[in-house]
């Protein structure tokens, strides 16, 4: 059992005071997110309505303390009892799962990406809450239409609630050394770039190994970058194209530019090897910066970094796939009216800003207007991720999203494509070949 | 006096009552006893290995019911180059696990067989890699195996000065093919080594002296006494050794997840990987039912290939 001293007891309530007293700065500073006129959608709330929800956990404890206290608030104006339930990331995809193949658990979930898609039938419209939010908050940015919207229409089946991106990050003084102000924009330039880090002895490293973040986040950029796609606007399978084999081609030269061993990296690989100084130009979410300069023993390295959205390429926007946060309501759910009203309610600026800035960064806004947040003047080197959600790509580009794109996503089609050319085991060609045969199978008509 | 003395004697024994003569009745008795042992197998054994196999045919996903396909699942794998190649690993790693774990846990357990000093203290600390868990040794093996910090490579490297670049230890596929069995030999040895020195020490010694007498060699003691009375032990261990070999996941998971490019992925680590990650429950449990014929092949195999004596069945030695 915990023991409580008089002096640990005053050291809590003097950590509450200080967290409220920054909700409440929190709070005024939302006033100056610019709203316009809507009216909001009518949702009798049912009467003993109550409501559970499941949410994944926290990248940082403001973001579990600032959302409770949103749900309490919502609690005391409308007498509705909200229990939120902080699920780990890896379970989440199986609760929602479970949840909507039986009809029974959390009225709501905030899962990832794809979820409402896979689950559609099961859920309840939330189109007269999105536009009335999207109204009043300056529209909904390209990649919550994409994840929120059903495919071709305009009905909402999720609120996106914000999404984590991973740009480029990079050591200034190893890249201004070798003659760049900042990374270039097109290929041949950041090849250049990178060989000339790998001479300096200071190179750059990119996941090529079996991780679900940041592998499919680099061989996408790949891909995407040289026009590239897995999937055709009608759900067909398209990666087996020209545009691929030059991206497979040019992958080839710049892999040989890379730190040893990327094959074999995981999520966290790249972290460890940015922060001990082994590799200087990498892509990853704001997570790797705020640990360096959290951290004493690397606080320089983190003054030393940058972030940079990826390159374009051939592209005509950074080709970046956020991990996007995406609200459903259940079907079995007693009460819709609630649920809607809640979702609605934490989007507004009262409690959305201020859970933004909770966030740090880590999560980046769905609605236009919350570009203003004062989170984004916070750090200047968090301030590139407040476009996360402006990015027109989304996993499983360009086709609709759907439970294939995430099997694909989850099964490094695209990674092992790459990986399989990157290590000479194989010619673009081939890999290009055996991803749309192993493609073919998850996106084949059911 | 007498009367009520005789009457009590004369009494008859009463009629068991109904539920007396219930609980009397032998079947029903057997049914009841057993009903619980029943159950619990039923319940944790029988019916998921059935649900495993109902699911390898049908193409349920994870979030939606599944239709009968018949044999596509086993269609497909059968033309899928990823199968055949956990199929590959899988029977190579095996294999040479195996065989690296007999060889070195069978020297390991006759060298435990002498009288050392600290002998039981000795024994005690063999154990180790067995009872650690797994995952636990996993991440030691996936350290000393990475790209950047692996110690292996710092002491080659900064210590001795022999390379100038880190070793590659699963970065490419054989390398990491050849690392992960090094890794489940380490893990494995314990297991052989202390089952067959509980097998060495049931070997009276008076078979020994015999032999002493007689003016044989050590060799001789060996190829003559110890391994032919180890050989029913050795049959029992090498079975569970192959299928806990076989059916590995947490090291191959732990280290590479079947990377890179899918050259480590074990039949395990493949139907996980379908199964969960990739949302394929029935094409997961495909895999996992590929899995069966190759285990009761093995099982069979070190039975009758080791076992066959037929003292060992209960009959006479002749």
């Amino acid at each position: 059992m915990t023991k409580f001293t008089r002096r640990k007891t005053l050291g809590l309530s003097a950590a509450a005071i200080a967290a409220m007293a920054m909700a409440e700065k929190a709070q005024a500073q939302a006033s100056a997110i610019p709203v316009a006129d809507a009216t909001a959608p009518n949702l009798p709330i049912e009467r003993g309505a109550t409501l559970r929800m499941l949410r994944p956990v926290r990248f940082v404890q403001p973001d579990e303390d600032t959302f409770r206290a949103n749900c309490a608030r919502f609690t005391q104006q409308t007498g509705v009892e909200v229990r939120v339930d902080f699920v780990g990331w890896e379970d989440i995809t199986q609760q929602t799962a479970v949840t909507a193949n039986t009809g029974a658990g959390p009225d709501l979930i905030i899962g990832f990406n794809e979820s409402p898609h896979v689950y559609v039938d099961k859920l309840v419209e939330l189109t007269d809450v999105a536009e009335y939010i999207g109204k009043r908050y300056g529209g909904w940015l390209a990649l919550a239409q994409k994840y929120g919207k059903r495919h071709g229409t305009n009905n909402w089946i999720g609120l996106p609630f914000g999404a984590s991106g991973g740009p480029l990050v990079w050591r200034k003084s190893a890249v201004n050394a070798v003659g760049f102000e900042r990374p270039p924009e097109d290929h041949a330039g950041y090849l250049d770039l990178c060989r000339k880090l790998k001479q300096a002895g200071k190179p750059a490293g990119f996941a090529l190994g079996n991780a679900v973040g940041d592998g499919n986040g680099f061989a996408n950029w790949v891909v995407w970058s040289h026009n590239g796609f897995l999937v055709n606007e009608d759900g067909s399978v398209g990666v087996n194209s020209r545009e691929t084999v030059a991206a497979l081609t040019y992958l080839k030269d710049l892999y040989a530019t890379f730190i040893p061993g990327t094959l074999s990296w995981g999520d966290v690989s790249n972290n460890r090897a940015y922060a001990s100084n082994e590799c200087w130009l990498t892509a990853n979410g704001v997570s790797l910066y705020f640990a360096l300069k959290n951290d004493p023993a690397t606080r320089a390295i983190a003054e030393d970094s940058e972030h940079m959205l990826l390159p374009k390429g051939l592209a005509s926007s950074s080709p970046m796939a956020g991990l996007t946060l995406n609200a459903m309501v259940f079907k079995h759910s007693r009460f819709p009216n609630a649920s809607k009203a809640l979702l609605q309610f934490l989007l507004e600026r009262e409690q959305y800003d201020p859970w933004l800035q909770a966030n740090l960064g880590y999560w980046a806004q769905p609605l236009e207007a919350y570009g203003q947040s004062a989170v984004w003047n916070s750090d200047p080197k968090v301030s590139i991720f407040r476009d996360t959600m402006k990015n027109p790509y989304w996993i499983g580009y360009k086709g609709p999203i759907s439970e294939a794109s995430a099997q694909a996503n989850a099964e490094y089609i695209m990674v092992q494509m790459c990986a399989s050319v990157a290590s000479g085991q194989a010619t673009p060609e081939q890999a290009a070949r055996e991803a749309e045969r192993r493609a073919q199978r998850i996106f084949r008509r059911r | 006096m007498s009367a009520t003395t005789a009457a009590d004697w004369l009494k008859t024994r009463r009629d068991p009552s109904w539920i007396a003569r219930l609980f009397d009745y032998k079947p029903l008795l057997i049914v009841l006893c057993l009903l619980p042992a029943v159950g619990l197998l039923m319940t944790f054994l029988t019916y998921p290995l059935g649900l495993g196999i109902f699911l390898a045919f049908t193409d349920t996903t994870i979030g939606r019911r599944g239709v009968w396909v018949g044999l596509e699942n086993f269609e497909y794998l059968l033309s899928d180059p990823l199968w055949w190649n956990a199929v590959f690993y899988s029977v190579f790693y095996t294999a040479v696990a195996t065989v690296l774990k007999f060889g070195l846990g069978l020297w390991l357990a006759l060298l435990l067989n002498q009288h050392l000093p600290f002998k039981s203290l000795l024994r005690a600390i063999i154990l180790l890699p067995w009872i650690v868990p797994t995952v636990l040794s996993a991440i030691a093996f996936w350290w000393i195996y990475d790209p950047q910090f692996s110690i292996i490579s710092y002491v080659f490297v900064e210590v001795l000065g022999w390379r100038t670049t880190n070793i590659d230890f699963i970065g490419s596929a054989w390398p990491a093919r050849w690392s992960l069995i090094a890794a489940n030999v380490w893990r494995g040895i314990p297991f052989v080594a202390i089952s067959l020195l509980a097998g060495l020490q049931t070997i009276s010694p008076s078979l020994y002296e015999a032999a002493l007498l007689d003016g044989s060699s050590a060799w001789q003691r060996f190829r003559f006494i110890t391994f032919p009375m180890l050989l029913p032990i050795l049959a029992i261990v090498m079975t569970f050794s192959i299928i806990f070999t076989f059916s590995d996941f947490q090291l191959v998971y732990a280290i590479t997840r079947g990377g890179p490019v899918n050259s480590t992925h074990l039949l395990a680590t493949l139907a996980f990987q379908r199964g969960i990650p990739g949302g394929q429950l029935g094409e997961g449990a495909a895999i996992a039912v590929s899995m069966i014929p190759f285990l009761v092949f093995a099982t069979l195999f070190s039975y009758f290939a080791l076992a066959r004596r037929k003292w060992q069945q209960g009959e006479g030695n002749d």
